[in-house]
């Protein structure tokens, strides 16, 4: 959609570009149709909303100045530097398939932009000032492509999911976990007696919750002292490596490194942050827990507020790509078959985002860019959320072996009780990843597996009866433009 | 004998199913070689949750590529030490993995004695925790017989 008309190109005299006044953002440099983006540049692709009569092409101009150097009119400052390097380049504007008022956008950004190795300094740009700004009623990063140049300035996930099995002596399937409910109330010693339950019953993991810090019923040193003897008695009963993800958020990142250095020096395995910390407290983490042999576990608090409405915020895909960058180990990225928003294939686009070596353009799953992660380590995805043991072969189907299930609800609310419930998901899932490289057709053959497998465990029988026919049935909100996919349950 | 719902060790990515006839450990090997794993058999007598090397029984069969040889060698492993833990693992070499990709124990001893949990009172209300093995207060190959 390339505009030529006098308008609609760069000034190019440069007395006439620089006089004082305000000019279209397309003819100060922020638009160039014929420009090539550099493999050292970033590219990202916004969906834009202009106001009624902003043309298409002077939004996506004006998205590209309002995210790097440009202000509201022109400045005889520009001309100290070398100010062509410095302008953002939107390059290429498309209508929206099916999205009437809406454009995809795309903008290339040179690599000088951005301070090595801070996605805070990447993201006050890209999501800086540029999403307030009047002439667009909206606007979304959909995209974004990191070139690798850029990539090798960061040092990515603390142990990665390779490593993380190793260390846990887990593998060939999915991880189990459970969050402890009621996620507020319990004493520091009636919540130790869930995380014992659950993992002695058979679960990797217990995990706090997002909101889990140190509140009047229940001071964090506490959580932490009988979270821990639980985590050790499970150990000692079960053989295997178990561990419970502590969260040591907390007001201010001085009172985070000191929850840090206490998980450390009860034996804890991870430790949990939540996304509310920003962008360089979650650095500074990543970095503490590369130097104390510790995993990471980032929960998403928060993200729906920016991540869900498809008009307007930022896709979780590029949160997801930042964090891997950042440096998590752990990240939720949505089941597709629980409670919470997340169309299936959107939602294995984020998973490939989080464990890709290369992540292929792949228009359906919402993937707009190849991107080269240059050996970056790898993000364990965390599907968590309204899932249970009946729908076993569903997950497996969709994630494969390296992703973490986390069934709160699904293991303690199981009718016989908690070690029933972690029972109850154990046989299931590694019932339901036998019969796959068995050859089954687990998707078809699901839920007769389960059943056959409840034959021999009786809890696996009880969690069917109660939660068999429980499904979401709802419409996804962020969906792809390029593939109509109703969100699929049971 | 250990407390937890299946009243035994329950290491590796089939802990809770009951232990795989040959014919079904064959087809996991299939599935193993199938994606370009190479299978390795294992043996230990000290099964403690963070004793990352087993005894190797043989180097892992990078060449091999029929599932029964590899059984073959687990039968060996099997007549050799009848009351060790045993497990079969898959290297995948492919670059970015690189590591260990299944895992799962094809023989126990009759008698799984389990863990204690050892702790140790320091400052404060903080603890150190020890995961000792009841088997290994005997020597090596003395640990598992009835």
């Amino acid at each position: 959609m390339a505009n030529s008309s006098e308008a609609g190109t760069t000034i190019t005299d440069k007395k006439k570009r620089y006089s004082a006044g305000v000019l279209k953002y397309r003819q100060m440099g922020y638009w160039d149709a014929d420009y090539v983006p550099k493999e050292t540049d970033t590219i990202c692709l916004f969906r834009i909303t202009p106001q009624e009569g902003v043309d298409p092409v002077e939004a996506a101009a004006a998205v590209a100045g309002e995210s790097s150097t440009a202000t509201w009119t022109v400045v005889w400052t520009d001309r100290l530097t070398a100010c062509d390097s410095y302008r953002a380049k939107a390059f290429k504007v498309e209508p929206v398939p099916n999205g009437p008022g809406q454009y995809f956008a795309w903008v290339a950004y040179d690599i000088i932009l951005f301070e090595e190795g801070s996605i805070a300094n990447m993201t006050a740009s890209l999501i800086g000032n540029v999403f307030s700004f009047k002439p667009l009623k909206a606007a979304r990063l959909e995209d974004i492509r990191i070139p690798v140049a850029y990539v090798k300035t960061f040092k990515g996930p603390p142990t990665g999911l390779v490593v993380e099995r190793e260390r846990l002596d887990k593998f060939g399937r999915p991880l189990l976990g459970a969050t402890t409910k009621p996620k507020l109330g319990l004493s520091g010693r009636n919540y130790g007696r869930v995380i014992y339950e659950g993992l002695k019953g058979g679960l990797d993991f217990m995990k706090d919750d997002e909101n889990i810090n140190s509140q009047p019923f229940m001071h964090w040193r506490d959580r932490f002292l009988y979270v821990m003897d639980a985590v050790n008695k499970a150990t000692a009963a079960t053989g295997e490596v178990k561990g419970s993800y502590l969260n040591i958020t907390g007001a201010t990142v001085e009172d985070m490194y000191e929850r840090a250095e206490f998980a450390k020096d009860l034996g804890s395995v991870i430790v949990m942050v939540d996304l509310v910390v920003g962008w360089s407290t979650i650095q500074s983490m990543a970095n503490w827990c590369r130097r104390n042999d510790m995993i990471l576990h980032m929960h998403r608090a928060g993200h729906g507020t920016y991540t869900r409405q498809k008009n307007h915020g930022v896709s979780f895909r590029v949160i997801a790509k930042w964090l891997r960058l950042a440096g998590v180990d752990h990240l939720h990225a949505g089941t597709a078959v629980g409670k919470l928003e997340g169309d299936p294939l959107t939602v294995q686009g984020y998973y490939n985002v989080c464990r890709d070596s290369y992540t292929k353009q792949d228009l359906p799953r919402g993937l707009f860019f190849d991107q080269d992660w240059c050996d970056l380590k790898k993000v364990m995805p965390v599907a968590s959320g309204g899932i249970h043991a009946g729908q076993m072969h569903q997950l497996l189907d969709l994630f494969g072996d390296d992703v973490v299930l986390q069934f709160g609800g699904g293991t303690i609310g199981h009718p016989a009780g908690i070690q029933a419930g972690a029972v109850a998901n154990r046989v299931a899932l590694e019932s339901m990843v036998k019969a796959r490289n068995e050859g089954k057709d687990i998707l078809n053959e699901g839920p007769q597996i389960l059943k056959n497998a409840a034959k021999f465990c009786g809890p696996l029988q009880q969690a069917l009866d109660t939660w068999g026919d429980i499904s979401f049935n709802y419409a996804s909100t962020d969906t792809s433009d390029y593939a109509a996919t109703p969100a699929a349950s049971n | 004998m250990m407390t937890n719902p299946t009243g035994r060790l329950t290491q590796g990515q089939f802990g809770f199913l009951p232990d795989l006839t040959d014919a079904e450990i064959s087809m996991q090997i299939a599935y193993g070689l199938a994606r370009g794993y190479a299978w390795s058999v294992e043996y230990t007598d000290d099964p403690h949750p963070r004793n990352t090397y087993w005894e190797m029984f043989g180097m892992p069969m990078f060449d091999l590529k029929d599932a029964a040889g590899v059984l073959m060698e687990l039968q060996n492993c099997r007549k050799t030490f009848p009351n060790h833990y045993i497990r079969l693992q898959a290297f995948d070499s492919t670059r970015g993995v690189e590591s260990i990709a299944m895992s799962f124990i094809v023989n126990r001893p009759a008698v799984e004695p389990g863990f204690t949990l050892v702790r140790q009172e320091t400052v404060g209300r903080t603890m150190r925790y020890t995961i000792h093995g009841y088997s290994t207060d005997q020597p090596e190959g003395e640990r598992y017989k009835r």
